[in-house]
């Protein structure tokens, strides 16, 4: 199994960026989410995410929300998800799950923590959880062997970034932006501050997402994060595809320029 | 009648009643319930929003200019009705009406959105976003915010929209955008999320005016807090007009916030029975229903640890109810509270009992319900059957039947 701290150390010592990318399980299909996380990795992906899909995706924008519920519609159960983990680690990526908290909670957070360990998860990363909220699940993932991301966010004032940093084990994930998921048209000028900042309380990396959907973008965001994590620009690519094969080439295509991008 | 005429709304009103449990920890957990489940993005927001509010209720200037408000704008406070011929099918017992009915905009929902767009003000902000079900407490942000000069945007499924278009009017007609929300089940938890996302996108100049008693905290106390003055009212009528205590309180519950509205002033009177009544649709067996406390399960949803109605992964079951206030798969984590603490029960009530209801009240006393209210007024006939004519059961009338007309027509073929 390949872990964060392997990751980042490769990247520092190739002095760049780290890519981390993201697809929710069951999407396109349950196969073709395996399959597109795959090409990702080949072309360059050093971190995958699988989403969970959830019924009540508060902080996704619409291209997120519109996989998700394809991926509802296909079946997909958290089953689903753990069997994508273990096919995704296979082609040496560290794969983290990314969730709202309630099916962790549902499932029985213990069971999930050893369950992800199990099939080959290196961690989660849990957007709706604070740190006043985490204790438990820090302990079961600490547990477990297996890490725990938070998010800060450009509205975080010092102490929040420093209580939720503190959480956190493998990296730090900064919002770059105030809003949903979704590709934007330039990387929010918020970022590189809240980078700053956070590096401030931290000596984890830190990685920026939110927004980023070029190559030219992750280049940037390359000069001041540790990683640059990418979503909805891939979900994009699968949803705008006539067919699975061609889905793949466009995802293919797209982790190549990003992984460009983070080297340049 | 004499009334709380004269009186200061105080911050006692506001307040909860020194009862272990009652008001929110500082986590703010009723219990188990309740917390905070939201993007870190929103932390920021949501400690502002419990700040200032902690300081304006301790404002003399603010609690006069909002008891005003509720004075000559909301038009409280509302009268309680003695319904005598109602009561024939209550088992004879004797059944008061809190009259919220007749508030300004129809329903209980004008207090909580006058308080909220006051704390908006002092916020500092300037637009306001709401979600809204059956429309009812869109129409009352939209008239707040026409009252205060604020701008407005409503988020509203697209199934409400349909089965509630009078209500869509009346937004517009008062400078609201009202934004129908297509995705997931297209009603009032789709509208949550959307404005939710809204808020986190524009939090800067927005304030989320939360509708219920529901989401994270501080909101389940704030619309407490602003709903709270149903029971205080209705306690001090009711002691003035029966001399003691009412047996038993009812109310709806879908969010929960026109049930915690009335119950709130008595949680510490342990003689006097709770009762809330959820949607059971077309019935429990049927799984169309929306029994969250009865027949749900504890998870999170909206930002707090509640009843929700899910499946055996987390993942929310959509609800129904013949009424769109009630059409909602979660409550608010102090109804949970009530419920597992054993002080408050909760039971169904299916759209044909709600529906029977409604047209006997509108039969037999002259009064037009919200179908949301006709539930408590169906458990209030069950309840009174089992108490008998010894009984006093206060009953939150927590809105009017206009906005309905087009269910009813289509229900009663008229």
């Amino acid at each position: 199994m390949t872990t964060l701290q392997t990751v980042f150390e490769k990247a520092r010592a190739d002095k760049r960026a780290a890519l981390i990318g993201y697809l929710p399980a069951g999407f396109p299909t349950k196969d073709g989410a395996v399959a597109a996380a795959t090409a990702m990795v080949e072309a360059g992906c050093d971190v995958i995410e699988i989403g969970l899909p959830y019924s009540d995706p508060l902080m996704d924008g619409p291209t997120i929300q519109d996989a998700v519920h394809r991926a509802l519609l296909n079946g997909t159960r958290i089953a689903d998800v753990l069997r994508t983990v273990e096919a995704v680690a296979k082609s040496g990526a560290a794969v983290l799950v990314m969730t709202y908290w309630n099916p962790i909670d549902r499932y029985g957070a213990e069971r999930f923590a050893r369950d992800l360990a199990s099939a080959g998860g290196t961690g989660t990363i849990t957007p709706d959880l604070t740190p006043e909220e985490a204790g438990p699940w820090r302990e079961f993932s600490a547990a477990a062997g297996i890490d725990t991301v938070f998010l800060v966010a450009p509205s975080s004032p010092n102490e929040r970034i420093k209580a939720v940093a503190d959480c956190c084990t493998g990296f730090v994930y900064a919002a770059s932006l105030m809003g949903v998921t979704g590709a934007r048209a330039s990387v929010s000028v918020a970022a590189e501050g809240l980078v700053k900042r956070s590096r401030a309380h931290t000596d984890l990396p830190v990685c920026v997402g939110l927004g980023v959907g070029t190559g030219a973008q992750a280049a940037e965001v390359a000069g001041y994060a540790d990683g640059v994590i990418v979503g909805s620009a891939f979900i994009r690519r699968l949803l705008d595809a006539p067919d699975e094969a061609s889905g793949l080439t466009a995802v293919r295509e797209l982790a190549s320029e990003m992984a460009a991008g983070v080297r340049s | 009648m004499t009334t709380a005429e004269g009186t200061l709304i105080t911050a006692a009103d506001l307040a909860g009643n020194g009862v272990a449990g009652d008001d929110p920890d500082a986590r703010g957990r009723f219990g188990v319930f309740g917390g905070r489940f939201v993007p870190e993005a929103l932390i920021p927001a949501l400690d502002e929003v419990a700040k200032v509010y902690q300081e304006a209720k301790a404002d003399v200037a603010f609690l006069r200019e909002f008891d005003h408000l509720l004075r000559t704008y909301a038009g409280r406070p509302t009268t309680i009705t003695e319904v005598r011929r109602f009561s024939e099918v209550a088992g004879g017992a004797r059944v008061l009406l809190k009259r919220e009915d007749l508030t300004h905009t129809g329903a209980h929902k004008i207090n909580n959105v006058l308080g909220q767009a006051l704390l908006t003000k002092r916020l500092g902000k300037t637009r306001v976003i709401a979600e809204t079900g059956a429309g009812q407490h869109g129409v009352a942000t939209a008239t707040a915010c026409a009252l205060m000069g604020l701008e407005c945007v409503i988020y509203m499924g697209e199934v409400d929209c349909e089965r509630q278009a009078l209500n869509v009017a009346r937004m517009k007609l008062l400078g609201a955008r009202v934004v129908p929300v297509g995705n997931g089940s297209r009603t009032l938890k789709d509208a949550i999320n959307e404005a939710f996302r809204d808020w986190v996108t524009n939090v800067d100049n927005t304030h989320y005016l939360f509708g219920t008693v529901a989401g994270p905290h501080p909101f389940p106390e704030i619309v407490r807090d602003f709903a709270r003055i149903i029971g205080v009212e209705a306690r001090r009528q009711v002691l003035e007009l029966t001399g003691r205590l009412p047996d038993a309180v009812t109310a709806a519950v879908g969010g929960g916030s026109n049930a915690i509205g009335i119950f709130h002033a008595f949680i510490g009177d342990e003689g006097v029975a709770l009762h809330g009544y959820e949607a059971a649709g077309h019935g429990v067996e049927s799984g169309r229903h929306a029994l969250t406390l009865t027949e749900g399960s504890i998870g999170v949803l909206h930002g707090s640890r509640t009843y929700v109605l899910q499946d055996d992964e987390g993942q929310t079951i959509e609800s129904h109810s013949i009424s769109a206030g009630l059409d909602y798969p979660g409550v608010g984590p102090e109804h949970a509270w009530l419920k597992d603490s054993g002080r408050a029960s909760y039971h169904g009530i299916t759209d044909a009992e709600a529906m029977e209801a409604f047209s006997i009240l509108a039969r037999t006393e002259g009064i037009i319900p919200a179908i949301e209210s006709a539930h408590a007024l169906a458990g209030t006939m069950k309840l009174g059957r089992e108490l008998g004519p010894e009984a006093t059961i206060l009953v939150n009338l927590s809105g009017r039947g206009d906005k309905d007309m087009g269910t009813a027509m289509k229900y009663f073929n008229l």
